[in-house]
């Protein structure tokens, strides 16, 4: 058995026609057998190209990738045999019954008709659609939209399986389902590829996490070692009354060990800010912090110390500005 | 795995085409009824005005419905292949893309357009070939075809239906979602009336309309299916276009709208 990564990619970047920037701009990552890796990052950070580079749909001005040993350029064929896709938004064949989207689906791919055909009913029962497999995927809600697209997506067994952003807008229920069938589907023995930028996903589910931002990888590693990419794991978090936030920030960094502070307007409460203060030992500044906002004379209303979610990690990492 | 994995490149994306001809076979198959609903309400209403109506009140003159019947086969024909491409290819390039199942299927994906126009180019024929019997139910007596030429009739019906489904694949993959009223209005009113069906191009007066015809394949179909269907009239063969020079031109047309149609259509799925 082969154990060479599934997924290889090296400085790839792609630059749109009219586009002044790179859209994916020197990324190189791997992506073992057998792994859950996700792509993490805000919207228009360059996955969405990414993984259109990876499935064929979109081709690279530089660099090179390869899944399974085949490159993505040169032997389309061969990669579109071993991949499968589901897409963020649904494209499901309107014109087909929920059942023959599958068996079509496989007939593309070369499976017989009766693997087809059984498989089509494994799955169908599996995902809880055979009841409604008669009807056109029109009628289907959003969630079901998405179980009939990850069973398409399996129909014609891949090794490895792309998920685009896929929990965006679902419900709760159809979200905890579609994460326990992503985890029984590594089981398997699946390569999973996801984008999302729900942090709280990529913790719950990728064993590799990249962030991105602006066409670039900025951290590739574990969730547990990405927690730690802020210094001391942990920051403080402060709700304050003030008339003069920028004055308060500057005094908040002049603090021992602050590597960083953020500042914003706290939600729900009128004239209070809240204040993120990151520092190599946060819990031993809850003192000073209280302290100097004493002394310049404005009001606490809360002090607490977060340990490092996935999602400050990356708000560190990418800046809190909208895209 | 699959045995499939050890098979040639070849032999997948064979496959992968014959399931995707499968596939529309399937859908318009079911979908027949509305088909030629949508392709023969027009022509039929035609036929009855201008070779029923009109003729009978001597509005139109003896042998006019024998050269308007070609001119309406031409237009169903391309209409139907036509219509059969642009519209869903425009919605599902727009936003739908159903087509993504296909191109991600192991085919290159030059292949996924080249099925749209053979299936384009299927749905076109049957359209021209319905054109008999409804003309022959609608005429009755002045229902005349002349039936030594039927190789020509075959070839033509099947050039139209082709000419039709390589405009389609230019025009699906040029024209965006928002303007689709537009551009229809925009090119087919000019396609319909520029195009030889309601008059036989020999018989036009006016010299800049005349050259104008040229430039709209519509005129070649038209001129070659009267060339293959229109009777001797009192022992005289009709004026056409040459047939040769028919042929000739839509062959050409078909290779240079059908490049073009595939390059727009690559650019559309493959950024």
């Amino acid at each position: 058995m082969n154990s060479a990564p599934a997924i290889v990619v090296r400085d790839l970047r792609k630059q749109y026609p009219q586009a002044k920037a790179n859209a994916v701009d020197g990324v190189s990552f791997e992506v073992e057998r057998g792994g859950v890796f996700g792509l993490l990052g805000p919207n228009g950070a360059g996955k969405t190209t990414t993984i259109g580079i990876l499935t064929t749909a979109v081709v690279p001005t530089g660099g090179e990738a390869s899944i399974m040993g085949f490159d993505v350029v040169n032997e389309q064929v061969r990669v579109k045999q071993r991949i499968a896709v589901v897409p963020q938004r649904p494209n499901l064949d309107r014109s087909l019954l929920v059942r023959e989207i599958l068996t079509f689906h496989a007939a593309y791919h070369g499976v017989a008709r009766r693997e087809r055909e059984t498989h089509a009913d494994e799955l169908l029962r599996e995902l809880g659609l055979y009841e409604r497999r008669n009807e056109k995927a029109d009628r289907y809600s959003g969630g079901m939209s998405q179980r009939l697209m990850i069973a398409r997506a399996l129909m014609h067994k891949p090794d490895v399986l792309f998920l685009d952003e896929p929990t965006n807008n679902l419900d709760p229920q159809s979200r905890l389902f579609l994460w326990e069938r992503i985890r029984a589907l590594n089981e398997q023995g699946l390569t999973i590829l996801l984008s999302t930028h729900d942090m709280h996903e990529a913790d719950q589910l990728c064993q590799r996490i990249a962030i991105m931002d602006h066409g670039k990888i900025l951290v590739n590693d574990t969730p547990t070692e990405l927690k730690k990419l802020i210094p001391g794991g942990n920051s403080l978090e402060l709700h304050v009354e003030t008339a003069d936030p920028a004055r308060l920030a500057e005094q908040f960094s002049a603090l021992p060990g602050v590597t960083k502070v953020d500042e914003e307007a706290a939600a729900g409460e009128d004239g209070v800010r809240s204040f993120h203060v990151y520092a190599s030992e946060a819990q031993s500044l809850v003192g000073s912090a209280a302290q100097t906002i004493l002394e310049s004379g404005a009001r606490v209303r809360d002090i607490s110390v977060r340990r490092a979610t996935l999602e400050e990690v990356f708000i560190y990492l990418t800046g809190r500005h909208l895209r | 795995m699959s045995e499939s994995r050890e098979d040639s490149r070849l032999h997948l994306a064979l496959n992968a085409f014959r399931a995707t001809l499968h596939r529309d076979l399937v859908v318009t198959g079911r979908e027949f009824v509305q088909f030629l609903v949508q392709a023969l309400m027009q022509p039929l209403f035609f036929l009855f005005i201008f070779g029923k109506v009109l003729p009978g009140i001597g509005l139109a003159a003896q042998g006019f419905t024998a050269l308007l019947l070609p001119g309406i086969v031409a237009l169903s024909s391309m209409l139907a292949s036509l219509q059969g491409v642009t519209l869903p290819l425009v919605l599902d390039l727009g936003f739908a893309r159903e087509i993504d199942d296909r191109l991600l299927a192991p085919q290159p994906a030059w292949m996924v357009s080249l099925e749209k126009l053979l299936i384009a180019t299927v749905r076109g024929t049957i359209a021209g070939l319905t054109i008999f019997p409804v003309g022959w139910l609608i005429l009755g007596s002045s229902f005349s075809v002349r039936t030594d030429r039927l190789p020509t009739l075959a070839l033509m019906i099947l050039l139209t239906a082709a000419t039709g489904a390589v405009i389609g694949l230019l025009m699906g993959t040029v024209i965006k979602p928002e303007q689709i009223s537009l551009m229809f209005t925009l090119i087919f009113t000019p396609l319909i009336f520029t195009g030889c069906t309601y008059y036989p191009w020999a018989r036009l007066n006016i010299l800049w309309f005349k050259i104008v015809t040229l430039f709209n394949p519509l005129t070649y179909c038209s001129e070659g299916l009267r060339y293959a269907m229109v009777p001797p009239f009192h022992g005289h063969e009709i004026d056409t276009l040459g047939i040769g020079w028919v042929i000739v031109a839509l062959l050409f047309g078909i290779g240079l709208c059908g490049f073009a149609g595939t390059r727009a259509f690559l650019k559309r799925v493959v950024s």
